[in-house]
């Protein structure tokens, strides 16, 4: 059991609080045994899920609900795969029909191959939906302007890329991510991109509320080993931003005493 | 079919795909009949969501669009 030594507040969005700073995804899992026994070993509280139609014709690909327990984990529905504002207001309720909570993950794309958020449509939906009774948490690029933009529509997170969904590649820009996180007053969750767990322990270095993945996990050889790899990176990363690092310089410094040293005439 | 003949069943598009069902069922019938719990879906008509309350009062008529939808794993 790893703990948290400094006694770290929880972090709160909307009317919750949260311990674990690790929001972990349920896709991309060989079977749904793994997933379930990765997510616990990861020791996320909110876990996302997205929504689909049924498959009338392949029953076997049963409902997430079969699998994991709203009262075990606090489920997230995303609008993953939504191209316009339309469509992710759409998705968001019917994700809320289903009656679990009145919470979004907010995810606009704008181009197949990056997958990098639409920032307008993205805005956009945003405001829809906190006028319409959603908590918004908005995936977003590492862009300032549009993470501030995100916070005055009322979104409850604001949750900028570490790099594009998928792709492994940690993050490309921690001065932006920084400076997000300094300008804002809502947490900041930095979502995607994420390949190991050095990459999770840089990014909470950044001094983020959290970060979510979900393909370094499912991807990985042993998806349950880095569960919890990401999640003492994570706590790690937190801790070590809470610390305050030593200052950086490009030239050595001693860490043994220089005096005392034997054969020498003085010191 | 038409002009006093009385029409056995409806034609609809039920999860993008055309359907031949039974005249005079409900939204709450057609789940019983594909087997799933009501709990378990959302159900989306000709693009306004149902309540879960309404399925039993909600007919399914000539030409309905409707979508089954439920939570699967994503990121």
């Amino acid at each position: 059991m790893v703990r948290d030594t400094r006694g770290d507040l929880p972090f709160v969005m909307g009317d919750h609080a949260f311990t674990s700073r690790l929001i972990v995804g349920t896709g991309k899992y060989r079977t749904n045994d793994e997933m379930v026994t990765a997510i616990r070993a990861s020791g996320a509280e909110m876990v996302t899920v997205a929504v689909r139609r049924v498959d009338l014709d392949r029953r076997r690909e049963e409902g997430i609900l079969h699998h994991l327990s709203p009262d075990e984990f606090f489920l997230l529905p995303n609008t993953a795969g939504c191209f316009t504002a339309e469509d992710a207001l759409r998705y968001a309720r019917l994700g809320r029909a289903a009656g679990l909570n009145d919470w979004v993950k907010l995810e606009v794309i704008g181009d197949e191959r990056t997958l990098l958020p639409d920032t307008a449509a993205t805005l956009a939906a945003a405001g829809e939906l906190v006028a319409d009774g959603f908590k918004v948490m908005a995936y977003t690029n590492d862009d300032l302007i549009t993470a501030m933009r995100l916070e005055d529509a009322g979104c409850v997170a604001v949750m900028p890329l570490a790099s594009p969904i998928g792709s492994g590649l940690g993050v490309v820009n921690p001065y932006y991510i920084r400076e997000i996180k300094r300008r804002l007053t809502v947490p900041v969750i930095v979502d995607a991109g994420v390949g190991t767990a050095s990459d999770a322990c840089v990014t909470m270095e950044q001094g983020v509320d959290g970060v979510l993945m979900n393909t370094a996990i499912a991807a990985a050889s042993d998806p349950v080993g880095m569960a919890r790899a990401m999640k003492l990176a994570v706590l790690a990363g937190r801790e070590a931003y809470l610390a305050g690092r030593m200052a950086a310089r490009e030239i050595a410094v001693p860490s043994s005493p220089t005096t005392g040293m034997l054969d020498r005439e003085h010191g | 079919m038409r002009s006093g003949v009385t029409v056995h069943s409806v034609s609809i598009v039920l999860n993008g795909k055309s359907r031949t069902v039974r005249n005079g069922l409900t939204v709450a019938d057609l789940l019983r009949d594909l087997e799933l719990h009501p709990a378990m879906v959302v159900v989306e008509r000709n693009r306004k969501i149902l309540a879960r309350e309404a399925l039993q009062a909600t007919p399914v008529e000539e030409g309905d669009r409707i979508e089954l939808v439920h939570f699967v794993g994503g990121g």
